[in-house]
């Protein structure tokens, strides 16, 4: 048969082809290391909210936050109100009033952030790529710092707006309010780094909650008994040593020595400045620690 | 051009040695790491990604020595591990965009070749599902496709196939024989199992001990040997034709060889022979013709990789047949 096919018509080309476009290559930017770190960091602290996590797990991060605004929402309310000359909380004690929250957030929070990766060993995937473990590290525990700075500081945030709103002396309160910064600076680091140093020790989630739980409420309710022991038997030299041993107890005695801030010491005194300085070296070396601690820790897990 | 190259690569540990003076270079392609438990695969791996230090001779993965340049490594190489990594509470998308920004992807980029990846794996609409909800198999394929999505130069593989089922099993070694063919990514893939290396992998490099044993083309290990498969049917007269025709060979002069299936159900049912020649096929067709005895087939035998260990079987090596 030498007859020619037909050819296919030329006058109505097939429009609604489907193409299978196979593999393409990525000739595109590779960020490196600098980029994949500031990544984690984000997607960390997102996940410190529940933003890219499931509906439920935003539930508790968001219950928290709204808990630990309330009460300066309401603070703010009676001072504009009822035109007070001071606003009835210190920017510096809104912290340790609420500490109870700060707490279950970490609690919370903290193995989210660590265990996770360690329990379902997500941590081999992340050093078989270009970041090391000190980025690992350093992007976790900035993003727990800051996912607990933006927990503290939003409350102080609406003091300072509404001291405004209610006309109260500006370079006074702005003082005051910045004073406040510093301090919840300072406790977002030091209970960031315990909290991730707790829940690292676990691949355990449960146990992750329980020990940060456990180190936070016990450090703080042992300290606090000791301290009231040392009141009643005027040891008033032992109070000040004795608020070395908590991490609530050392913000409250470094803020009362260098920030202006009341003391929620018994005796209503707090560390002169000579030992506060004490408990700026110790509150340093923990985060320090901390930050030591979790670098060995990574490095055992590897692949 | 070579994709792997490591010269007397050693890694000790205070109780054991689990790499001893291993000197490989492997070309593009689809390579095949195989040894028992404990051979030294996994700690190739390490040493290969730069996260482990060797304990002496030197090691270098696209051109770059591991001891330098890990990081600039791990950047042009995809890993999938062994053992499950993947959190079940995130979607394979998701889980798998955050992984392609950790390997340096710009996020727009990261979304299209996660899309991309994800797709050529298998996976479809149940990419937006919670991981925690996939089987195994589907499981697999994200950790495969979490390896390609910064399009390597290279993807290490440990054990991919472990825990599927023989469906899957096949599904996952198609898709790594086109990892190399259609994606022109290389592959060195680690398996116990060595059938599976037959049919995927073009070179296989097979360890003990921490020692080379061989390395060679699929093709070497696989040729055509002299060996000749014949099995027959019964008849009324010869009740046992297959011993019917053992008897007949050996008069005529034939050398039978003992079969490697001897001692498998219906192992008995297959004559292997040595083929002289031509002469020997015309030899066998007239001998089952004369006994009246029904030619079922005769074929000529393939080496198999397995037996790269039989030769003197040390204890540890009847685990890996095992399987």
């Amino acid at each position: 048969m030498s007859t020619q096919l037909p050819r296919p018509s030329q006058a109505a080309p097939d429009t609604t082809q489907i193409h299978n476009i196979g593999y393409r290559s990525y000739d595109g930017p590779r960020l490196g290391r600098a980029y994949a770190r500031r990544s984690l960091f984000s997607q960390s602290l997102r996940g410190a909210y529940g933003l890219g996590r499931s509906a439920k797990s935003k539930v508790l991060p968001m219950l928290l936050f709204a808990v630990m605004c309330v009460p300066a929402l309401i603070i703010v309310a009676v001072a504009v109100v009822a035109k007070q000359s001071k606003l009835s909380i210190e920017y510096t004690e809104y912290a340790i009033y609420l500490q109870v929250v700060i707490s279950i957030y970490l609690a919370s929070q903290a193995p989210q952030s660590v265990s996770r990766d360690l329990r379902f060993r997500s941590v081999s995937l992340y050093f078989s790529r270009p970041i090391e473990r000190s980025d690992y590290v350093l992007a976790k525990f900035g993003a727990m710092a800051s996912a607990l700075f933006v927990l503290t500081a939003s409350p102080l945030l609406i003091l300072w707006i509404g001291s405004l709103l209610a006309k109260l002396d500006f370079a006074e309160q702005t003082k005051m309010f910045g004073q406040g910064l510093v301090s919840v600076t300072l406790l977002s680091l030091l209970f960031g780094g315990i909290g991730l140093v707790m829940a690292a020790l676990t691949p355990r989630r449960g146990f992750g909650v329980a020990a940060v739980i456990a180190v936070l409420t016990v450090s703080y309710g042992a300290v606090s008994t000791l301290m009231g022991i040392a009141y009643v038997t005027e040891n008033q030299d032992a109070i000040q040593w004795l608020g070395l041993f908590s991490p609530m107890t050392l913000i409250d005695g470094l803020q009362t020595a260098f920030l202006g801030a009341p003391s929620a010491f018994p005796d209503g005194g707090g560390p002169g400045a000579g030992v506060g300085v004490v408990y700026v070296l110790v509150v340093l070396a923990l985060i320090a620690g901390s930050y030591g601690i979790l670098m060995r820790r990574y490095r055992k897990v590897g692949l | 051009m070579t994709v792997i190259a490591t010269e007397s690569l050693s890694k000790r540990f205070p109780r054991v040695t689990a790499l001893d003076r291993l000197s490989l270079d492997i070309g593009p392609g689809v390579t095949g790491l195989v040894g028992a438990n404990g051979a030294g695969k996994s700690t190739m791996i390490k040493i290969l990604l730069g996260l482990s230090p060797a304990t002496e001779g030197r090691a270098e993965v696209l051109g770059l020595d591991v001891s330098t340049s890990g990081a600039q490594i791990r950047e042009q190489v995809g890993y999938m591990p062994e053992h499950d990594c993947l959190p079940p509470d995130v979607s394979a998308t998701e889980f798998v965009v955050h992984m392609a920004r950790m390997s340096g992807l710009p996020p727009t980029a990261a979304r299209e070749r996660t899309a991309d990846t994800l797709r050529h794996v298998g996976l479809y609409e149940e990419r937006y599902r919670p991981i925690g909800g996939y089987s195994t198999g589907m499981k697999q394929r994200v950790k495969l496709a979490q390896a390609l999505v910064h399009d390597p130069k290279l993807v290490l593989l440990d054990e991919p196939t472990n825990g599927l089922d023989p469906v899957g099993r096949d599904e996952m070694l198609g898709l790594i024989r086109r990892v190399w063919t259609d994606f022109g990514i290389s592959v060195l893939v680690t398996s116990h199992l060595l059938g599976e290396l037959e049919r995927t992998c073009d070179h296989v490099v097979v360890i003990d001990g921490g020692q080379l044993l061989r390395s060679s083309s699929t093709s070497d290990f696989t040729r055509t040997t002299t060996t000749l498969a014949v099995e027959v049917t019964d008849s009324d007269t010869h009740p046992d034709g297959t011993g019917a025709l053992r008897a007949a060979l050996t008069e005529a002069g034939v050398v039978l060889h003992p079969g490697v299936e001897d001692g498998l159900p219906g192992a008995g049912h297959i004559l292997l022979l040595e083929a002289a020649g031509e002469e020997t096929y015309d030899l066998v067709r007239d001998i089952v013709a004369g006994l009246g005895l029904g030619l079922v087939r005769m074929e000529q035998r393939r080496h198999h990789i397995a037996e790269v260990f039989r030769p003197e079987t040390p204890p540890r090596h009847e685990e890996v047949q095992a399987r």
